[in-house]
């Protein structure tokens, strides 16, 4: 197992954000975890991540407790991440940000006289994951100025970028057309498949993006693991589609 | 090409402004160069990481102090050795002031950096006996590359020998921080300016690459203040003063921080309006307050964003 958190329940003062959640990832795995607003999606990402240290219980991420370690250090261990919320660079380009992440990646970022023109490892290696995510054609483009989904892409890309081995993607695809939603997955996967991903974890809104792409969904409800479970057992359960996936999917399915 | 053109233009004119301009002009350009320098480490903490100092002048006056110490207390007169020592001391004592203040952003870090400024200041102006208090110390003429020019006159002296000697250093400066801004270490720093909490999840440390940016900034900032303390022959407190540090931003908004040389422009440019504006009105701070307003308000990318496209960078 690559990422495993156990009996993990973080409050923030007296509300219980998670209860005793115990979630496991092994490598070769697209785990969706799913639920209504404020079940815990996004706080379970953050203590997965190291951003958030849990009140109780232990994250481990190849047998190395992650606890609470931050962002800088989880990279370094080969965890990458993307926010709900696009995170981009405005100023910079689009090659400029996926050298930013090769160049951490590398451990280059402290050559203070080095010409990062004159660094060809890290120039191709931003133009593998450019073209890999559709954006070679937009190297020279500043950030700000793309479409939102090739904002959204561009997010993505510079963690795939690290080259890690699992990635957590918080909503993927939220604040996107869904036109795009689909572009966004597909060049995912393809991308996960390429750079020899071991697993992606997504919390994911769209019903249709989560059972098309899953290989497992955990079903979180007031903070606890409701469901952990296929897309296949997850639909014929009624109760639960009832509970978190909605009165649209059940319809539309 | 444009701009090597304009890079050529500017090298051939600083080369030859000596014999074709007055002494008076080649002496303003004297403060211009080492502000230059000064600007060129503030820029690379306020264009290219996000932090915006208002406490460079403790610096500055660390650079001046050290260069007036080196020749008043230890007799040392060699300029080569005034601003290595300048560069030392300012970047041993930025370390900690450093480690300090990119704890925090945004007006936090600003404050601070202006309280280590005024502990500073005040330092220099009470400590009469080390210091000289609000008199200052005098700064000895130094020798230029071992030679000792004390026979010839002043005024010669530092229009021509000075000049060009300080200009040198000036395009030292000027090679160094394009290469450091154009560097791996340059990019991690731009990524900090615009997005922090994106460039931590892509594992790039932001307080050690802020401490470092401050470090780098501090240590130009002394050298041009050991440059600046030769002119006047003398360095006095007001150097290490709050509004010294505010004259600086000034300058760098004026030439414009998104742009490599925007602070350079800003300098030369500082200079010579307040030289004009001083021999015209007594309430010069005045017209420098509006100058300051028109241009926040209608060109915020300062003289050079009006040359060139790029769009004003936010300053987190």
């Amino acid at each position: 197992m690559i990422l495993h958190a156990e009996n993990v329940s973080k409050h923030y003062g007296a509300f219980q954000a998670l209860n005793a959640v115990t979630l496991g990832v092994s490598a070769g795995e697209f785990v969706s975890i799913i639920g209504p607003n404020g079940a815990g999606k996004s706080t379970l990402i953050n203590v997965l991540t190291g951003l958030a240290r849990p009140s109780a219980g232990s994250v481990r991420f190849k047998e190395r407790d992650i606890a609470g370690i931050g962002p800088v250090k989880l990279a370094k261990l080969g965890m990458a991440r993307s926010f709900q919320l696009v995170q981009i660079f405005p100023d910079l380009t689009v090659m400029e940000t996926l050298e930013a992440a090769v160049v951490a990646r590398l451990g280059r970022g402290r050559r203070l006289l080095a010409s990062l023109a004159g660094d060809r490892a890290v120039r191709e290696d931003a133009e593998d994951v450019a073209a890999l995510f559709g954006l070679d054609t937009k190297r020279h483009a500043l950030a700000r100025h793309l479409p939102q989904g090739d904002k959204k892409l561009l997010d993505v890309a510079s963690a795939f970028a690290l080259r890690p081995e699992i990635i957590l993607l918080d909503e993927p695809t939220s604040g996107v057309s869904t036109a795009d939603k689909t572009r966004i997955m597909e060049i995912l996967v393809a991308a996960a498949k390429r750079i020899g991903l071991k697993a992606i974890i997504q919390v994911e809104h769209d019903m249709d993006i989560v059972f098309t792409y899953s290989d497992r969904i955990v079903a979180l409800h007031q903070g606890s693991v409701l469901a952990d479970a296929t897309p296949q057992a997850v639909q014929a359960d009624q109760r639960l589609v009832d509970m978190v996936v909605g009165r649209r999917r059940r319809h539309g399915a | 090409m444009t701009g090597r053109i304009v890079l050529a233009l500017a090298a051939v004119a600083l080369l030859a402004m000596p014999w074709v301009l007055s002494t008076y002009h080649v002496l303003l350009m004297l403060p211009f160069m080492a502000y230059g320098v000064v600007l060129l480490g503030l820029n690379l903490l306020f264009g290219y990481t996000g932090l915006v100092s208002f406490g460079h002048a403790l610096f500055i006056g660390l650079g001046a102090y050290s260069a007036a110490f080196l020749t008043g207390w230890f007799k040392v007169r060699s300029l080569e050795v005034m601003l290595a020592t300048a560069a030392v001391v300012a970047g041993v004592i930025a370390m900690p002031v450093a480690a300090l203040c990119v704890r925090y952003v945004k007006i936090y870090f600003g404050m601070l950096t202006l309280a280590f400024g005024m502990v500073f200041y005040t330092f220099v102006l009470k400590f009469y006996s080390v210091t000289g208090g609000d008199e200052g110390m005098p700064v000895a003429r130094p020798f230029l590359l071992g030679r000792d020019l004390g026979a010839m006159p002043k005024i010669e002296y530092l229009a021509g020998p000075y000049y060009y000697y300080t200009l040198a250093v000036l395009v030292i400066a000027v090679l160094l921080m394009w290469r450091i801004v154009h560097s791996p270490f340059g990019l991690c720093l731009k990524t900090i300016r615009d997005n922090p909490a994106k460039a931590e999840t892509l594992g790039i440390s932001v307080p050690h690459y802020r401490w470092l940016a401050f470090v780098i900034s501090a240590v130009y900032a002394g050298v041009g203040g050991a440059l600046m303390a030769t002119p006047t022959g003398n360095v006095d407190p007001t150097l290490a003063y709050w509004t010294h540090s505010g004259n600086i931003v000034f300058m760098t908004l004026l030439g414009g921080f998104a742009n490599f040389f925007g602070p350079i422009v800003g300098a030369f440019v500082f200079i010579y309006l307040q030289d004009f504006v001083m021999s015209v009105v007594p309430w010069w701070r005045l017209v420098f307050g509006a100058i300051l307003a028109v241009l926040v308000i209608a060109a915020p990318q300062g003289l050079m964003g009006l040359f060139t496209r790029r769009r004003v960078t936010e300053v987190a």
